[in-house]
């Protein structure tokens, strides 16, 4: 399961901004990630509390915020929302877009506290 | 950490992490750090360290990726016979449980690097890192990176490559890029491998996979193969010198 490869390096992250903020703990952390970002979100928090045990976000809470999945069109240009196996434009039925939103796998904040 | 790499920031986060967007005030006070950076951070700064190995020695690497069995060694064995001498191969190998696929490529003659990690489910690019530091690139023209057969988590980890090549054999069925969009996603080119099998296996239509693959807006060749029977082959190799000239 890749995902708790990815924890690590996210805990691994966490910490390092923790350490640098001269933070106690960490009170949360938001990931922002798309539908084609290709990490689940439920394996993600299960890797999670296994990844930041015996670190300073040990109780830190887990915020996921999903990201749209959008492509925008090189024939017509214009933007339309997608699924993972249909990214073809809506508008003119085109399959040549480009992805414009929703492959982001991120650390987008981290809530520290000082006490 | 560095703000500089481009790996934060994207159109499609852009609108929240403008001052007033959502992620700059935090309602309980304390202090709330925005930070916009991948979680493979790690991973894509020794990737694009290894691309630059690569580079350096003028070597193109390129990423099989396929399912368990697919047939990337075979692959392998086919290609490093029919090219002879015309270039120079090396092959790092991320077969983790044995050394079965190293063993079999140095029987071609041919420089191959095992990674020994034990049971991942991918190669990550400090996995390559070390193993470049254990290949003579000096005389090499390509580097093939033989994945662990795995159809989702190899494609979340760059490994320095410059070109991704996805094997779809026969047996599989011809809707694998519409279950595994991410992974065929990345793909420079995919090869149906075992078309030996086509006549018995007569449900897979190299169409439908085709058609599979522009829904997901990929602009990849599809060429098929067999390295089993060779038919095939000459166009894959041609691909390759192109490729080669090309870099
Ligand atoms: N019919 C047929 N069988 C093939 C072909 N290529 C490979 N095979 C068979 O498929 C099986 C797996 O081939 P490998 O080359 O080991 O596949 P792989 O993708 O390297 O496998 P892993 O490294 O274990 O993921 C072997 O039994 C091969 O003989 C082909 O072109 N046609
Ligand atoms: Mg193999
Ligand atoms: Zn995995
Ligand atoms: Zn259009
Ligand atoms: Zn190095």
């Amino acid at each position: 399961m890749h995902e708790l490869a990815i924890c690590q390096s996210l805990m691994s992250q966490v910490e390092r901004i923790a350490l640098e903020h001269e933070a106690q703990s960490v009170i949360s952390i938001v990931i922002g990630m798309g539908p084609l970002s290709g990490v689940e979100a439920q394996h993600l928090k299960n890797a999670y509390s296994i990844a930041s045990a015996d670190t300073l976000a040990e109780n830190a809470k887990l915020i996921i915020e999903f990201l749209p999945l959008r492509v925008k069109c090189n024939q017509c240009g214009s933007e339309s929302d997608a699924l993972p196996n249909k990214l073809v434009c809506k508008q003119c039925g085109d399959w040549r877009t480009r992805l414009i939103s929703g492959d982001e796998l991120l650390l987008m904040s981290v809530e520290l506290a000082q006490t | 950490m560095c703000d500089t790499c481009g790996c934060n920031i994207t159109d499609g986060n852009k609108s929240l992490i403008k001052p007033d967007g959502k992620l700059a005030k935090t309602e309980s006070g304390k202090e709330a750090i925005t930070v916009l950076h991948s979680l493979l951070h790690e991973n894509d700064h020794t990737a694009k360290h290894n691309r630059e190995h690569f580079d350096q020695h003028k070597v193109l690497a390129i990423n099989l990726m396929s399912s368990p069995g697919a047939g990337k060694t075979a692959l392998l064995e086919a290609t490093i016979q029919m090219l002879g001498d015309d270039l120079k191969i090396a092959v790092i190998e991320g077969d983790l449980e044995t050394e079965n696929d190293a063993e079999r490529i140095r029987k071609q003659g041919v420089e191959a690097i095992q990674i020994a990690t034990g049971s991942a489910c991918h190669l990550d690019a400090h996995m390559i890192h070390q193993a470049l530091h254990h290949l003579e690139l000096a005389n090499v023209d390509i580097v093939f990176i033989e994945n662990v057969g795995n159809l989702v988590c190899p494609a979340s980890f760059d490994l320095g490559q410059h070109l991704n090549v996805i094997l779809l054999s026969v047996p599989e069925g011809d809707d694998k890029p519409a279950k595994y969009p991410v992974m065929f996603r990345t793909a420079s080119l995919v090869l149906i491998s075992k078309s030996d099998l086509l006549p018995v296996l007569d449900d897979f239509n190299p169409d439908n996979a085709k058609r599979y693959l522009r829904d997901i807006a990929s602009t990849a060749p599809v060429f098929e193969l067999s390295a089993k029977n060779k038919s095939g082959m000459p166009h894959w190799l041609d691909w390759i010198s192109q490729q080669v000239r090309k870099f």
